[in-house]
């Protein structure tokens, strides 16, 4: 996630961009502002950010296909239950998406102090996840079921620490915009660092919920 | 010509040793890193491959010098079959992932595709910094598995499970070896895939102004092409990865059926699929081949059109058949495993549309020799390289044909035949690319030139050389030849082939021998060679408007506004036989 520090430019709304042919945007910098520099093109983070995601999603999808091939495969598959703590992690992980869009539209009525109210809850409900997530891991320790334990539980363990540890990143992201909304850095028309940490955030709410599915309900 | 020719260094460019060369966010820095890091392992892959190439020739002869290097591999100067195959394994892996996918995107992407499409530097500068870091450390991972205790991986480039995945006890070089093996390839996974992501957003972001996808140079397509697999087929890679990491220390059993015997032991898991890491290789595998030349594709474009003066035959055809390699080449990962049992409707459909990629291709080859039909060819060392390319690209391709019909690979697998075919299609052409690409480059890169008449020697001895390593490997293959066999003359069968073996590996020395013209041009030409002008090869791109070496904001602080396409040569009615991509002249069409 945003390593390095995000320069906020300006969305015009309604700006028209000059179309290059095939749909993207032909480098339309006005030349006669000199350097170009300086507007680093504001869709480059978002752009950058969904290529990303589309790793991402390429990863999982590798695990998935692996996850549907063992399963198919073998006759030692012994499937775990979902731990009731895991109905809680994903419900807080869920309100945090919903907190992070109370932010957002607190953003666009430039309502900065509700911003960083928001953004605070959301940050800490994803530190309560993680916190969950190793919960629900130390409830299967305690019962005895651990990585090789049987290989339904290989992958919950792969899948939740790779899960968690994408996660971890937007959780860094999240500090990292709060950091900055202390700084009062973020306006509603001054936000690419926040947008991008919440196309990031859904999606990997969006993945938990596929992962919780593809690990309790294709077993 | 237009604003941008007389740039001045007017911009802040970071102060210091370490900011400016080590730690440095300039794409044109970090594409002289990933060149160099890519110099470094070609160098050593290649010494590994001679030493293998002398065992293979003279089995039983002593070595008593390398013994003293290697006193486990090679004790009493007799090298054993573990350490041949070790560094078959090393050499593979050195050459497939740090040389043929870091120079050709790497190195020149990174130097050439922000200065082609007009831009100051890439999308994300500090990603990119990253991007070569950890691929450094990836690359230093790798060379401790060399010195691994308990011996270097020996399980191929491939890493074929079971014995990949269980440790210790499947013998030498599968311990410590064999784990940092794949902890450096899921490191390097982390590297390229920050790479590919930066170099897609900066070709569909920052291009110049009037810099219209297809006014694209053809590499610019090259390298925006390879992201896109890369960005795709490097996370399958890293999740195969991380599976076999977990099977090797975490006692699970994604790759290791139940029931297993591993020297005479029982091994304790159970249930999984060697054939599922082949699945999940394959499938970043055969994409890797096209990151290995697709890249190479496009300087070929480039070269053959600057150095005939002649526009690109075909400029959308090229570009259009780019993208379809790229996409069909991630349908076809089941031809690696005709004999690994596959149903064989599976097969038939791998194999048609294996078969298919040869449409695109043909596209390619046939528009190459149309670009050079009639042109006003200027051998030089650069182009030598691009025209050997096409050479061993189609060489390399016919005997792809035969390997992706079922009923020949099936005798013709994990013979010499796939050895031969490979080298060819994927280290020789890949690599006859990068060659060319520095020769064209270097001027442009460093500010000199280099030395024509050592280049053209260089690329003689390289072209027949390389030839006469692999072309044999074909003919010995259909004869039946196993590969990673690591001494052949105890089989009866094969012993009639072992002159051809000794021949090989003559001209493997030959081969290796003649690099060092290279490599003496290179590092004396940095130093000594003449002062390069602004276009010493009157070449159309954006790269030629800027001074040699362009600096630190490529552009001088304006940026430039494109108005041509990217093979403007010999237009007929034009002041001189090409026109720049940025420069303000008009050429009725009706001339």
């Amino acid at each position: 996630m945003p390593a390095a520090a995000l320069p906020e430019v300006e969305i015009q709304q309604g700006q028209t961009v000059d179309d290059g042919g095939f749909g993207f945007r032909s480098g339309g910098r006005d030349e006669s502002r000199g350097r170009g520099r300086p507007e680093v093109p504001v869709n480059s983070y978002r752009l950058g950010l969904w290529f990303g995601l589309g790793a991402i999603l390429m990863l999982f999808v590798a695990f998935t296909s692996a996850y549907i091939y063992r399963q198919g495969l073998s006759f030692d598959w012994q499937p775990l239950s979902p731990l009731p703590i895991l109905w809680f992690n994903t419900a807080v992980l869920v309100l945090s998406s919903l907190t992070f869009e109370g932010a957002r539209r607190a953003l666009r009525h430039d309502l900065t102090t509700s911003f960083g109210r928001w953004l605070g809850v959301t940050t800490l409900l994803g530190v309560t996840f993680l916190v969950g997530q190793y919960m629900a891991w130390a409830q299967l320790a305690a019962r005895g079921v651990f990585l090789g334990t049987n290989p339904h539980s290989s992958f919950f363990y792969l899948l939740t620490a790779t899960h968690a540890v994408h996660l971890l990143g937007g959780v860094l992201a999240l500090g990292y915009v709060m950091k900055g909304s202390l700084h009062q850095k973020y306006t509603s028309r001054s936000c690419t660092a926040v947008e991008v940490t919440a196309v990031y955030w859904h999606f990997m709410d969006g993945l938990w919920i596929y992962l919780f599915l593809l690990l309790f309900l294709w077993r | 010509m237009a604003e941008a020719t007389h740039a001045v260094h007017m911009h802040h460019a970071p102060k210091g040793f370490i900011r400016k060369y080590i730690f440095s966010t300039d794409h044109k820095v970090i594409g002289i890193q990933y060149y160099f890091l890519a110099l470094f392992s070609v160098v050593l892959g290649m010494l590994l491959s001679v030493l293998f190439r002398l065992h293979l020739a003279w089995p039983n002869a002593n070595w008593d010098l390398l013994g003293k290097l290697f006193p486990t591999g090679m004790a009493g100067g007799l090298m054993t079959p573990e350490f041949y195959l070790s560094l078959v394994t090393m050499h593979g892996t050195l050459m497939v992932f740090f040389v043929l996918t870091t120079a050709p995107q790497g190195g020149f992407g990174n130097y050439f595709l922000p200065i082609q499409i007009g831009a100051d530097d890439m999308a994300f500068p500090v990603l990119n910094m990253l991007s070569f870091w950890i691929t450094f450390v990836a690359l230093g991972v790798m060379v401790m598995a060399l010195f691994a205790v308990g011996g270097a991986p020996l399980s191929g480039w491939t890493a074929y499970p079971p014995l990949s995945a269980l440790g210790k006890i499947s013998g030498p070089g599968e311990g410590l070896g064999q784990t940092l093996w794949i902890i450096s390839l899921a490191i390097f996974c982390v590297g390229s895939l920050l790479g590919a992501l930066n170099f897609i957003t900066t070709t569909l972001n920052l291009r110049a102004k009037g810099m219209t996808l297809t006014r694209m140079p053809l590499t610019v397509w090259a390298w925006f092409t390879t992201s896109i697999l890369s960005l795709l087929a490097f996370p399958v890679l890293l999740a195969g990865g991380i599976l076999l990491v977990l099977d090797r220390v975490g006692g699970t059993s994604f790759f290791i059926p139940a029931g297993l015997v591993v020297n005479e032991q029982l091994v304790n898991h159970s249930g999984g699929s060697p054939l599922l890491w082949q699945h999940l290789f394959w499938f970043f595998g055969h994409p890797e081949v096209y990151i290995a030349i697709l890249p190479g594709m496009g300087v070929a474009s480039q070269l053959l059109a600057t150095f005939s003066r002649k526009p690109v035959f075909g400029y959308k055809a090229m570009f259009s058949a780019m993208l379809a390699i790229g996409f069909l080449g991630f349908f076809v990962w089941g031809h690696h495993m005709f004999i690994s049992g596959m149903s064989p409707y599976s097969a038939v459909a791998f194999s048609l549309l294996t078969l298919s990629i040869g449409v695109p291709s043909a596209i390619k080859t046939f528009n190459w020799l149309g670009t050079l039909w009639r042109g006003k060819i200027e051998f030089t060392s650069a182009m030598l390289f691009a025209i050997g390319f096409v050479s061993v690209f189609v060489t390399g391709g016919v005997s792809g044909i035969f390997l992706g019909q079922t009923s020949l690979d099936l005798y013709l697998h994990d013979t010499y035949f796939v050895v031969g075919h490979f080298h060819m299609i994927m280290g020789v052409a890949a690599i006859f690319g990068i060659f060319g690409a520095t020769y064209y480059w270097f001027p442009k890169m460093f500010g000199r030139m280099m030395n024509e008449p050592l280049g053209k020697i260089h690329f003689w001895f390289t072209f027949v050389g390389v030839n006469a390593i692999f072309f044999p490997m074909h003919i010995m293959g259909v004869a039946g030849h196993p590969r990673r066999y690591s001494d052949a003359s105890n089989f009866n069968y094969l012993s009639s082939m072992h002159p051809l073996h000794q021949f090989m590996t003559v001209a493997a020395i030959v081969t290796a021998t003649a690099q060092l013209f290279f490599l003496l041009n290179f590092f004396w030409s940095l130093w000594k060679g003449r002062k390069a002008e602004m276009n010493p090869w009157n070449a159309t791109t954006l790269e030629w408007t800027v001074p040699s070496p362009p600096p630190h904001d490529n552009f001088g602080g304006k940026l430039p506004v494109v108005r041509h396409g990217p093979y403007e040569y010999s237009v007929p009615g034009a002041k001189q036989d090409f026109i720049m991509q940025d420069s303000e002249e008009t050429v009725s069409k009706t001339a």
